[in-house]
């Protein structure tokens, strides 16, 4: 029987992946449990953060680049724990340099450190400049569909909107601000942020966007290999209902079998 | 002389390059990135690229984050 799933890989600055789901790399006990749950995943983009080398440790210490070797992931460097455009711009230089030359990022400028909310005014002026140097940029955001709209006409390659705060897990908060900024995007929309479960996960497949990326969804998770799993699905089943079209809401009962041959008709 | 290194001083000889601190730091073929006054020095011009007394020095690496 063929795959009744037929669907175009998500493309990205002229990558193409078949995978939907983006991970991140923190929060995991240690890389063992990192790099099963990558796997368990089946994602193809892994992000990680850019961080001053503790000085003084012992030579051949496992690195995370082992991990995730470049050569089987797409890695996605962030701009995790910058709070200007400046701080921003050099973190995706290093991360640059460090990956000989790889140009695609993830940006986030954050505004505090209560929220970790999108700065977005930093965001604009630090997108604009990293696309300016040859930058691909996947850009971190709030749910405000201007200033996606915004960040797509500066060249960035991707909007990713938070569907609640950083690490709340308190999933999606605003349905139809994400709705009216897939409806409006000519580049690939992806939740950011605030996945707490599966259903957080297949609930922004089923609005329509183009992919999700988590990290302390899965690694939180009483068992972050088996929640890597099941976010693989989540992330399939609903992108599938959301490409096969879900039913109309009615306001009453419709029943699914037939009225005529009931035997007290 | 004496340089700003991720944030902590740090004193070098005299003429040391920035392979000559990474020799020191034992991190000669690492996956590490780095910046001098902050500007990347490519690795390519690690050999040639001389410190002076004063420059703020950062090397970096991947770590796990999201």
């Amino acid at each position: 029987m063929t795959d009744p799933i037929q669907d175009q890989p998500l493309q990205v600055a002229g990558h193409r992946f078949a995978s939907r789901l983006l991970v991140g790399t923190g929060k995991y006990r240690d890389f063992d449990e990192a790099s099963a749950a990558i796997q368990a995943s089946g994602a193809e983009v892994v992000t990680f953060a850019v961080r001053r080398t503790n000085l003084g440790q012992e030579a051949g210490a496992p690195n995370l680049l082992d991990v995730v070797p470049p050569e089987r992931f797409t890695l996605l460097p962030n701009t995790a724990g910058c709070y200007t455009a400046k701080d921003a711009v050099r973190t995706c230089k290093l991360a640059r340099e460090l990956l000989d030359g790889h140009t695609l990022v993830k940006l986030e400028v954050l505004g505090d450190d209560a929220t970790l909310y999108p700065n977005v005014v930093e965001t604009l002026k630090a997108a604009e400049e990293l696309i300016k140097d040859g930058f691909d940029v996947m850009v971190y955001t709030s749910d405000d569909p201007i200033v996606a709209k915004e960040l797509e006409r500066l060249g960035c390659c991707a909007v990713m909107p938070l569907g609640s705060l950083i690490g709340s897990g308190h999933g999606i908060q605003n349905p139809h601000n994400l709705r009216l900024i897939i409806e409006q995007a000519e580049v690939p929309v992806l939740v950011d942020a605030g996945i707490g479960t599966a259903s957080d996960a297949a609930m922004a497949m089923e609005l329509g966007c183009d992919g999700v990326l988590m990290n302390s969804a899965i690694a939180h998770a009483r068992q972050p290999v088996l929640m890597a799993a099941a976010m693989k699905q989540a992330v399939e089943a609903g992108r599938a209902a959301f490409l096969a079209g879900r039913m109309p809401r009615r306001q009453s009962a419709e029943p699914s079998s037939p009225f005529a041959g009931r035997i007290n008709g | 002389m004496q340089i700003l290194l991720n944030g902590e001083a740090r004193t070098l000889e005299a003429e040391a390059t920035v392979s000559d601190l990474i020799a020191a730091l034992d991190l000669t073929g690492r996956r590490i990135a780095v910046e001098v006054n902050e500007e990347i020095v490519p690795r390519s011009q690690h050999a040639q690229q001389g410190l002076a007394d004063g420059d703020r020095v950062e090397i970096v690496h991947a770590i796990g984050g999201g």
